[in-house]
């Protein structure tokens, strides 16, 4: 018995593909990833249309989406990040119906609910045999985890895995099973590795991201929760990594071991873990060769679906047991709101990913950032977006500053007991605004093009057309 | 301005991204630069981009000096002229001679009273760095009241001996030795020249223990990553406070029982000890580390 189709174009009528429905993808192969473009050029052949595209996220190599968004054959877009060329032109009303972005958890939560009904999910495998058994720690196209695939697995009506690594039965090791899979295609590639990993893993050189770091790491021993079985978690970039060497020299020192680290998981992470610094790791994706082979090889680096991670409607998700988060932020503004979904200019350039699903669940959310980017100040009276509501937020650690969110007075004693200077954060934007003025405000249409959904899927924001 | 020297942290006087983070990078002190740092063609530019700012930018948490072009340039002139205006703590001055910090004494003079300035607000920072700097530095300190601290210039002076500048230093021990006695002398900080393996740590802090073990007050900087190690070998730490405390404590039960000289730990206790040990702790409150 086997699920093998001949190719793409096959799975898509064995699936009963139709105008105006919903397929799927996650973002595991990030800028690496071919699935979608092949699925939607298949779809454009047999001249469907009116197709909603639900891709976990998506990066400026699914730049052919946005023709099928001006032909109408894509139109409609749910993602939880969407950068590039697709980004840019939802942001100027290519997209017929208004894009929905969610959050790390708000998806699967949709798709668990019946919410987001998926008709079609394509799975982007890595390593796959022929009943659709698949992983993502094995092939060319290695990946890691696929923690966002699993509820689409789980719920989609039909679930096709597509792979360039067909393998003999059974794929071991198991990260989504044959249960949930109707039919595997093979590809000659899926994806291209050099795109699949993240190139932002290395700690940041630039001081000023240095004494941001330094600063954030304070805070951090200043609230108290860096104790035995802490659990952390950090972003990707130069300085939120920076911050993580910080708190691992902290805990080194006083010998503390955390409980876990969970996130996105790059090599810094793993070698942690390696070193003893976290007990385990939860992992819903991973951003380099050194995570992937770390998730691999160590049954102490666990996956976790997204569900599982950030969910808030489940019996329980890690952000729940979550000490403390490092958050980036493009714009913060005087309630704490933070925004990672528009640029300065108003354009999409982004999206919450797990930034308002871990701050929401972490006992200290901190956001780290230059006071001033590219001569723009980050603090600004009102974000453009709100993608974090600020009740959710903490502290807020620039080169300049640290301020504190007003709620909590008890993080404001602790903080200052350390020695920590605090000031307000209307005084760190009039700081900022001195050197380089006030923005002008963004020229926006009155058309919605993109509507900005909390996790547990109320709409917290719209965002406009650029004129 | 701080009133203190551990660091001084040069920048190059050509980049708005770098003068616009020098006051934040945790350094006592930054210098400016519009020497070195700033190729022949953009002098101008440099010194225009500096003026603006120290006018525009706050740099009130640090002390705020910028290293002119030597005298005998074309550059020097101007430089004296804008930057004074604009009110900096210090002048550097490479490569000083006695006449060099005369003639900036006296322009320093002029232009501040034209300006309305408090006569003398502008201080000097000569840099040691050539031979016959070298053999006149007390005269050069002493020729102006502007003069509070003296930069050991290591690269340029070996240079001028012709000599192999090594990290060790070995080849710069008398010239340290030298401006450190001549500081002293004078009442001047001396501040030793940087360490320029930026990779190296180790290398640094052993660098800047041989200076402060000559009584060197601070060190040059050239890359933000060295200030804290520096700071840290500058700063008291806690054994030295917790010793100068008993220091303190023991000297003061001997003053009460009329007792001058006294042992503590099996060791004489006399009056340089004791000026020691109130230095510590002098220092100690001022950093913050005690009350």
């Amino acid at each position: 018995m086997t699920k093998l189709l001949k190719n793409l174009g096959e799975a898509i009528e064995k699936c009963n593909l139709r105008d105006g429905m919903t397929i799927s993808f996650h973002h595991h192969l990030r800028n690496g990833d071919f699935v979608l473009n092949m699925v939607l050029f298949e779809v454009a052949k047999k001249g469907i249309k009116d197709i909603t595209v639900a891709a976990s996220s998506i990066f400026p190599i699914h730049e052919p989406l946005v023709n099928y968004m001006k032909q109408g054959i894509v139109t409609k877009v749910i993602a939880n990040y969407i950068s590039g060329p697709v980004a840019e032109a939802i942001s100027k009303g290519y997209l017929q119906k208004p894009a929905v972005m969610m959050t790390h958890g708000g998806r699967p939560r949709a798709i668990e609910n019946g919410e987001l009904h998926i008709d079609i999910a394509f799975i982007a495998a890595p390593t796959c045999d022929d009943y659709g058994n698949m992983n993502g720690v094995y092939g060319r196209a290695a990946c890691g985890s696929l923690g966002y695939a699993v509820s689409d697995a789980q719920f989609a009506d039909y679930v096709v895995a597509v792979t360039d690594n067909l393998v003999p039965y059974p794929a071991c090791p198991i990260e989504i099973n044959q249960t949930c899979v109707d039919y595997v295609v093979v590809e000659d590639s899926i994806g291209d590795p050099s795109g699949i990993v993240s190139g932002t893993t290395k700690i940041t050189k630039d001081p000023v991201g240095l004494k941001i770091a330094k600063i954030a790491a304070q805070v951090i021993e200043a609230s108290g929760l860096i104790k035995q079985d802490v659990s952390f978690q950090t972003g990707a970039g130069g300085t939120a990594l920076a911050v993580a060497a910080e708190i691992k020299r902290i805990m080194k020192e006083q010998d503390i071991v955390g409980s876990f680290a969970s996130g996105g998981i790059t090599g810094y992470i793993s070698e942690m873990l390696k070193e003893g610094i976290f007990k385990n790791i939860f992992d819903v994706q991973c951003f380099d060769l050194e995570a992937i082979e770390s998730y691999r090889e160590n049954p102490k680096h666990q996956g976790m679906s997204s569900s599982m991670y950030a969910n808030p409607d489940n019996k329980g998700c890690v952000v729940d047991k979550l000490d403390v988060v490092v958050l980036g932020a493009t714009e913060i503004d005087l309630d704490f709101n933070v925004n990672v979904t528009t640029g300065s200019n108003g354009m999409i350039m982004g999206g919450s990913g797990g930034h308002s699903d871990t701050a929401a669940g972490a006992k200290l959310a901190v956001v780290v950032t230059n006071l001033i980017k590219a001569r723009i100040p980050v603090i600004r009276d009102r974000v453009t977006t709100i993608t974090t509501p600020g009740k959710s937020i903490d502290v807020l650690v620039t080169e300049r500053g640290v301020a504190v969110n007003p709620k909590r007075q008890d993080l404001y004693e602790k903080l200052k007991a350390y020695g920590i200077e605090i000031k307000d954060i209307s005084e760190l934007k009039e700081i900022a605004e001195k050197i380089t003025g006030k923005p002008k405000t963004i020229d926006f249409s009155d058309k919605v093009v993109a509507i900005v959904e909390y996790r547990d899927g109320t709409v917290i924001d719209k965002v406009k057309k650029i004129n | 301005m701080s009133n203190f020297r551990r660091t001084m942290l040069f920048m190059p006087g050509d980049n708005p991204g770098m003068l616009q983070s020098a006051p934040i990078l945790g350094a006592d002190s930054v210098i400016l630069d519009l020497e070195d740092a700033v190729s022949l063609t953009e002098k101008d530019s440099a010194r225009i981009l500096v003026t603006e700012a120290i006018k525009f930018l706050d740099y009130s948490g640090v002390e705020l000096v910028v290293r002119i072009n030597p005298l005998d340039t074309e550059f020097s002139l101007l430089d004296i002229d804008n930057i004074s205006r604009v009110k900096p703590d210090a002048l550097m001055i490479p490569k000083a001679s006695i006449d060099d910090i005369s003639e900036v004494d006296r322009k320093l003079t002029r232009i501040e009273e034209e300006q309305g300035f408090y006569i003398g607000t502008i201080k000097l920072i000569p840099i040691i760095e050539t031979a016959f700097g070298l053999e006149k530095v007390y005269e050069i300190i002493m020729t102006s009241k502007r003069v509070e601290a003296v930069l050991l210039g290591g690269e340029d002076l070996t240079s001028d001996f012709e000599i192999n500048r090594t990290k060790t230093g070995e080849e710069i021990f008398y010239a340290r030795c030298r401006i450190s006695a001549a500081c002293r002398a004078a009442g001047v900080d001396a501040i030793d020249t940087p360490f320029t393996d930026i990779n190296d740590m180790e290398g640094l802090i052993k660098d800047t223990l041989k200076a402060k073990s000559l009584g060197y007050k601070g060190k040059a900087v050239i890359n933000p990553r060295q200030i804290d190690s520096i700071h840290k070998v500058f700063t008291p730490d806690s054994r030295e406070i917790k010793y100068a405390l008993r220091v303190l404590e023991a000297r003061d039960e001997a003053l009460g029982k009329g007792i001058g000289v006294f042992s503590m730990d099996g060791k004489m206790v006399d009056a340089p000890v004791i000026s020691r040990a109130v230095r510590i702790i002098e220092l100690a409150k001022l950093f913050n580390i005690i009350k």
